[in-house]
């Protein structure tokens, strides 16, 4: 099929940037969105022109490196899915696809479609994990967890960390990303001791890093890739509230 | 050169522990004085950056992704193996590490393999103490399945996201020592270089994938752990950013690469479906429990899968294999399947793959067990076929997953350089000619938190009170070097893309270096690798410069030492004259088809020494013995 690109082409992150046209011919519908992209860049690097930089690793939507916006949705039209996992079926001949980097405060454009998200690293560095040291575990089943919380717990847990929820957020909220990691830990009897700390200390470091504030558009959750729901915000918001009355 | 395995000496079951009781410490006021380097953070590197820090050493930890929770460990699906024997089922140490080694065809070392089913225990725990969701029974504990090649349930399994929830924990625990400011993290950073002085490895020499600018950092040990090369091949399981540059460029600065062509093809990926793909998605084996594969009896079949009667079927796994049936090890699977589409029998639209197909299993387990166990996969393989699994059986073909080969290093995990410690899938070291289902995240996370805190300090302990800096002349020889590569990839400006080059060389490779080797085909390859080289030097073309973000130029690295890889492959497999595991030399197989070893021979790892360009490398043996098991022929039946 023959496809109308428009993409967002930006130097470096205080060059400002522009959407440039290319049309793309030949591009089969089996293939993955961002093998439509190779395929622009092999021809562009053809014609002695300068690919365009996009983040991508695994392509098969684990890894959460990849991710842009198509057409004003993150990640494309399909639900539950990255975009490595996006086909060109989805799409037909004639076509016009606007390509767009994740848009942010918290996450500043390096070149092109890539951004920078560490701001969600530091999020899970403020209290992001269960504090244990190599070596001093306990046996694994001393601790029996009701295969309900388990399944919960993993449902949360399964977050790739793409940014996809604040990209399509109107308020660049990092409420979606935070309370699934602080729902994942807290649901978990290991992470009650520090169950407290972790959704003050996440919280505190999402609003300082910049990112917006909730005001429950659910967005977050429409785009989502791997379908995590909003009901995890409202159990952070409780748990941070828990927290501000003991004082922490 | 004298390769020191230095296993310890006694019974199988204290060698580990005799040899930790043994080993050097540094005290809790000296570690901070020592610089750890870790390159990779993935279940090994992770796991190794976070438990130094936690112990007080100052690491050092890079990655070339933007966040070390992206490494490719991440997308391990199936699970992790532990002798918990929480089933009952007659499982223990002995038996894990006999099936591992077992499956490895006996080309790996008992007490590596011991070690390793002695610390899985341990592994479980940690995992679960940090949160990990593996799947749990209604009585809330633990939930365990079989896996490819075993006969007792001891994989942990987080639903098909297994690799995900153990690299988020390891991530996890850096992040927790990020914060404390024991490691420093630095991401979109490439390891281009070991800098080497007297035998002893110095630091590195890293290009900083944003701004270009390449830099120089010295430390007491550089622990590498920077995973496999099945990207060698262009397309394979691998993440697009997986490479061999690190553990290449350690090897022409003095560590032996071991078994290079052992590299495994995993049985359960998705068919290519067209020329411009640029990877294959696998599907976990874990599908093989309640899957059957199955091939059309005659070829030419045109009907579609639902309507070719179960008297027309040919589940050939299960016919030739009784016993194991649709779980036997990958090598066997992988190289019935090429048989059966070889054969003409293939199905799809290529005619490239076989069926796995799970409608015996939706009556017999219901329809909600089945979404439970494999629902994930199922709605992946509909993402990318656009099939839908439930009505129409899956196509799956083999695909390179994971590499056995690696840098060479003894039960320390230290290779020949000193101070140079390889961790996880870059190094060779447990799996021998071929590794068991879920047992990649085993090794990973046991030698990151259980192996390499113990013996990465007993190396330091001897180097107490010296400076390290990164100001020396072999770092300034090391960094010119590195530019002068980069500038002379620039410097080409040629007509052809990275891309072309590398699709070439994953072709010739995988046609005469792949499921099945013969030594003309590999004679041919060995021709062919040094002159499609030479057009890629002559020809490639790489635009920009190497002073800003360069994904072109990234690439034309990594290939231009795939290309080497390759050749040195390719020489292994040529010199190893036996089948072992997945090396399935066509020569050497048995009545039954089976892999047939030659012991008498070819009991050894093969450990390459680079002595120089246009040169060839020379070969070391570290002879094998087996004292605790006698190595037998593999059989399934």
């Amino acid at each position: 099929m023959r496809l109308h690109l428009q993409i967002w082409r930006q130097e470096n992150s205080s060059a400002p940037g522009r959407l440039v046209k290319y049309t793309l011919d030949d591009v089969s519908g089996d293939s993955s969105f961002l093998e439509m992209l190779d395929l622009l860049n092999e021809q562009l690097v053809g014609k002695g022109e300068v690919p365009v930089v996009f983040e991508h690793d695994c392509r098969e939507g684990i890894c959460g490196a990849c991710g842009v916006m198509i057409n004003g949705q993150a990640h494309g039209p399909s639900a539950r899915t990255a975009t490595c996992q996006l086909h060109m079926r989805t799409f037909k001949d004639g076509d016009t696809i606007q390509i767009e980097p994740w848009r942010s405060v918290a996450f500043p454009v390096i070149r092109d479609l890539m951004v920078d998200r560490t701001s969600m690293d530091r999020i899970v560095q403020a209290g992001g994990f269960i504090s244990v040291r190599t070596g001093s575990a306990p046996e694994a089943n001393l601790t029996p967890v009701p295969k309900g919380d388990s399944d919960e717990a993993f449902d949360a847990a399964a977050c790739i960390g793409c940014g996809a929820c604040v990209a399509q957020c109107p308020n660049g909220a990092a409420q979606l990303f935070t309370s699934a990691k602080v729902g994942h830990l807290n649901i978990l009897p290991q992470g009650q001791p520090e169950r407290y700390q972790r959704a003050a200390g996440m919280v505190a470091r999402m609003e300082a890093e910049g990112f917006g504030s909730c005001s429950n558009y659910r967005e977050c959750e429409a785009v989502c890739p791997k379908g995590i729901s909003v009901d995890w915000i409202a159990r952070m918001n409780r748990d941070f509230l828990l927290a501000r009355l003991k004082g922490l | 050169m004298n390769l020191q395995s230095k296993i310890p000496a006694g019974p199988l079951a204290d060698k580990w522990t005799n040899h930790r009781d043994h080993l050097k410490l540094v005290s809790p006021a000296n570690r901070r004085k020592f610089k750890i380097i870790v390159v990779g953070s993935g279940l090994a590197g992770g796991a190794a950056a976070a438990s130094f820090g936690e112990m007080g050493y100052n690491v050092e930890c890079f990655c070339f992704q933007d966040s070390p929770r992206r490494a490719h460990s991440i997308a391990a699906q199936g699970g992790i193996n532990a002798a918990k024997n929480y089933r009952n089922d007659g499982d223990s140490i002995w038996r894990l590490f006999y099936d591992t080694i077992k499956g490895g065809d006996f080309r790996a070392r008992e007490a590596n393999v011991y070690r390793l089913a002695e610390v899985s225990l341990e592994i479980i725990d940690q995992a679960v103490a940090q949160g990990v969701p593996f799947a749990r029974e209604y009585g809330g504990l633990l939930d365990n399945r079989s896996f490819g090649g075993a006969q007792v349930a001891r994989t942990f399994y987080a639903r098909g996201q297994t690799g995900q929830q153990l690299l988020l924990g390891a991530y996890q625990a850096l992040a927790k020592q990020i914060a404390a400011g024991t490691v420093k993290m630095t991401p979109r950073t490439e390891m281009l270089d070991l800098v080497v002085e007297d035998n002893r490895a110095q630091g590195i020499v890293v290009r900083d994938m944003i701004t270009g600018e390449v830099r120089s950092h010295a430390a007491h040990t550089v622990v590498l752990a920077t995973g496999g090369y099945s990207n060698v091949y262009n397309l394979s399981t691998n993440a697009i950013g997986c490479n061999t540059t690190a553990i290449w460029r350690a090897y022409r600065r003095g560590a032996l690469f071991a078994n290079p062509s052992f590299g495994q093809i995993h049985p359960t990926c998705i068919p290519q479906a067209g020329e411009h793909q640029s990877k294959l998605t696998l599907m976990s084996e874990s599908l093989r429990n309640d899957g059957r594969i199955w091939v059309p009896m005659k070829t030419d079949e045109t009907r579609a899968a639902g309507q070719i009667p179960e008297s027309e079927r040919d589940y050939f796994l299960e016919r030739k294999y009784p016993a194991f049936g649709n779980l036997v090890p990958r090598d066997v699977a992988s190289r019935n399947a090429k048989t059966v589409v070889d054969e003409g029998r293939g199905v799809g639209p290529m005619k490239n793959g076989v069926y796995l197909d799970v409608a015996d299993a939706i009556p017999r387990l219901g329809r909600e067990t089945i979404e439970e166990r494999y629902g994930n996969l199922i709605e992946m393989y509909q993402r990318i076929t656009g099939e839908n699994a439930y009505s129409t059986p899956m196509r799956i073909f083999p695909a390179p997953h994971y590499t056995m080969g690696g840098l060479w290093v003894d039960y320390n995990l230290m290779s020949t350089i000193d101070g140079l410690f390889v961790i996880g899938e870059a190094n060779f070291s447990d799996h021998g000619a071929n590794r068991l289902g879920a047992s990649a995240l085993m090794q990973g996370l046991a030698d990151g938190y259980f192996i390499a805190p113990y013996t990465v300090a007993n190396y330091l302990s001897a180097h107490l009170g010296e400076e390290v800096g990164a100001s020396g002349d072999a770092f300034r020889r090391t960094a010119e070097e590195v530019r002068q590569r980069t500038e002379k990839l620039l410097a080409v400006n040629g007509s052809r893309s990275v891309d072309s080059f590398h699709r070439e060389l994953g072709r010739i490779v995988w046609d005469d270096c792949g499921m099945e080797r013969v030594a003309q085909g590999m004679q041919q390859a060995l021709a062919k690798i040094p002159a499609l080289r030479d057009k890629f030097h002559q020809d490639v073309r790489v635009l920009g410069s190497g002073a800003e973000l360069n994904q072109e130029l990234e690439r034309a690295g990594r290939v231009a030492d795939y290309f080497d890889l390759a050749e040195l492959m390719c020489r292994d497999a040529l010199h190893r004259d036996e089948s072992c595991g997945c090396h399935f030399r066509a020569e050497h197989q048995t009545d039954e088809g089976e892999a047939l070893r030659h012991d008498d021979q070819f009991s050894y790892v093969a450990a390459w020494e680079h002595v120089g360009d246009g040169q060839e490398p020379r070969m070391h043996k570290e002879e094998l013995s087996f004292e605790f098991v006698q190595p037998s022929q593999r059989s399934y039946k």
